[in-house]
């Protein structure tokens, strides 16, 4: 036996997600997800959200736990620091779905990866969410993602892979193009 | 009402290399043409519009390869398709009954019953030859576009003349969207370009036509039931090329060079203004390396062929973005004029009462072959093989066609009651 003969495996279940996709074809609606986090104030700019159901492939489901979260801001904010800053759960957000997606689009390509370290790192104009100045965003004036990665591969397909990661994350997405948002009091 | 074996709908070169086929095996048929021989190519392209294949890549079944006095390694224009179409209808004395619109196709138990606007035809098959880009496809947020700015498709565009003077918006980066951008930026008017996903070409590759490559190389035969994914390989945007007489290469970067602001996709318009995506430079890393990966085919093949002639391996350089593209664009203060939406085409199959449609009205086929029996599919992005797409692929495609549809026919015969003897 060569080495080329070692099944290659990341963990991802490739054919459930294929699997997935042919289900879809044959009944778009169980495509339809709603994600759901809900959000308490604890005290100061401290508040703790917790993601525990939503739902999908046509009924409701259940994270086999219920995950809580803490936000609020640093000391040097005159805060705290209960948790990390509600722009940083962005970042936590990007890098977990841009890795998922490079795990699976290795094993669908057959490369086996032996380690994925991302850095993700945005720029921030504190004038904006200030209101010091009108011509500077609230938001990230930009948004790096460096990559590290030793994979059974050349540097080309792993820039792929990366690329194709992008190209399919929800978070990435987000991130890049306009969604509409609605808040409502009750 | 007059019956035919099979009734042939569009006589473009699909439809005529179906004609030819079918003639072959002597199986009786016309064509029906809403109006004169090659209409699309004679009513639905842009001024300054060629063929983005060289001329000796026109190649239709039984058409004599003498006969024309074109440069085999020039691009046609319009006129000279339509000519080359012309000609060949003539020559393969295609059956076309011109100015003759089909309003309705469907099923009886016969086979079909085709109807026009003056008669009814009895058909055994059909054959859809009637085009994949009858129609613009223009995404939703077009409706959003605050009034006052002239909004055209690339269907509707003839030439820069058409717009007002002043910044224009153009949509779309494949073929129509680069070229539109183009002669649009250079007759003055100051174009932003809408950049999702694209397929970056050069027009030539170490010293050959790059359709020279894929054509040697074997990339146009790549059949549909090979690929890995099918839906992709069929919506993808056409290749960033252009067919003019100096062989230019119109990828993004060269629309940078002359002055051409690059923007990402056309995410939305909200309050006035445009809003583009963050992906550009995704958008354009992907490209790059999809062109290294060809490139890299290409070059393996000619190693592995023992080609010689050309002009020593090369990689193009990367494609240069401006440090942060541009996110929104006033619309409503008058920052642009006029909107190009190059945004992709899609056939008008409104006429076709056969229940062979998905959920979103697209024709669903096996390489032509509908789950309807005896209804046939020409002349579609990746049909049968990669070389589908192009004039090119007609040849082949209607071969493998007419041979299940007459496979078809004997099978319908010899289900057919034996006549009774005495």
């Amino acid at each position: 036996m060569t080495a080329t003969d070692v099944p290659v495996d990341n963990g991802v279940n490739v054919e459930a997600l294929l699997g997935a996709r042919d289900a879809l074809a044959e009944t778009p609606e169980i495509g339809q997800f709603r994600w759901r986090a809900v959000n308490t104030w604890v005290k100061g700019t401290h508040s703790r959200s917790s993601v525990e159901t939503f739902h999908g492939f046509g009924a409701a489901q259940r994270h086999k736990t219920t995950y809580t979260y803490d936000g609020d801001h640093p000391e040097a904010f005159a805060a705290e620091d209960n948790g990390v800053t509600p722009v940083e759960f962005v970042l936590v957000a990007l890098g977990s779905c841009l890795t998922a997606g490079v795990a699976a689009v290795a094993q669908q390509r057959q490369i086996q990866l032996r380690s994925v370290r991302a850095t993700v790192e945005a720029d921030m104009d504190l004038h904006g969410i200030l209101g010091a100045d009108p011509e500077v965003r609230n938001g990230f004036s930009g948004v790096r993602v460096n990559y590290e990665i030793d994979a059974d591969a050349s540097s080309e397909e792993i820039r792929a892979l990366v690329a194709q990661s992008q190209k399919r994350s929800a978070v990435y997405d987000i991130l890049t193009n306009p969604t509409n948002v609605t808040v409502e009091v009750v | 009402m007059p019956k035919v074996t099979t009734v042939v709908i569009g006589a473009g070169h699909g439809g005529l290399a179906m004609s030819r086929c079918l003639t072959e095996r002597s199986i009786d048929h016309v064509v029906l043409e809403r109006g004169a021989v090659a209409n699309s190519w004679r009513t639905q392209r842009w001024d300054s519009f060629r063929l983005l294949t060289p001329t000796w890549m026109t190649r239709l079944p039984g058409r004599s390869p003498t006969g024309s006095d074109d440069d085999p390694d020039g691009y046609l224009d319009t006129p000279g398709i339509v000519r080359l179409i012309d000609e060949y209808a003539a020559e393969i004395d295609a059956p076309v009954r011109q100015n003759t619109a089909v309003t309705s196709v469907r099923p009886d138990e016969d086979g079909f019953l085709v109807r026009t606007e003056h008669e009814v035809f009895g058909a055994r098959t059909v054959v859809l030859a009637s085009g994949a880009c009858n129609l613009p496809r223009v995404p939703g947020i077009a409706g959003a576009v605050p009034p006052g700015i002239v909004s055209l498709t690339a269907l509707d565009y003839r030439s820069p003349e058409q717009l007002p003077e002043g910044a224009v918006l153009v949509v779309g980066a494949s073929s129509s969207g680069v070229q539109i951008a183009r002669e649009v930026h250079r007759s003055g008017r100051p174009v932003t370009l809408a950049v999702g996903e694209h397929v970056r070409m050069p027009r030539r590759y170490r010293g050959r036509d790059i359709l020279w490559w894929m054509d040697a190389s074997g990339v146009l035969d790549e059949r549909y039931d090979q690929i890995p994914d099918l839906p992709r390989a069929r919506a993808l945007p056409s290749m960033q090329l252009v067919g003019s007489p100096d062989r230019v290469t119109v990828d993004l970067n060269a629309l940078t060079r002359i002055g051409v602001r690059l923007a990402g996709r056309l995410a939305g318009v909200r309050d006035g203004r445009a809003q583009f995506s963050g992906s550009l430079p995704n958008m354009t890393a992907l490209a790059d390396l999809k062109l290294g990966r060809l490139l890299g085919t290409f070059d393996a093949w000619a190693a592995s062929a023992g080609f010689t002639g050309g002009e020593k391996v090369e990689r193009f350089a990367a494609t240069e973005l401006p440090a942060s593209p541009p996110l929104t664009l006033d619309l409503a203060g008058g920052g642009i004029r006029a909107i190009v939406w190059a945004t992709g085409f899609r056939p008008d199959l409104s006429w076709l009462d056969v229940p062979v449609l998905d959920r979103k009205g697209r024709i669903v086929h096996d390489g032509g072959v509908t789950a309807w029996p005896g209804l046939y599919l020409i002349g579609m992005p990746f049909l049968r093989r990669r070389r589908s797409s192009l004039i090119d692929g007609a040849a082949a495609d209607a071969r493998d066609l007419t041979r299940h549809l007459a496979n078809h026919l004997d099978a319908r015969r010899n289900q057919d009651p034996e006549p009774i003897g005495d």
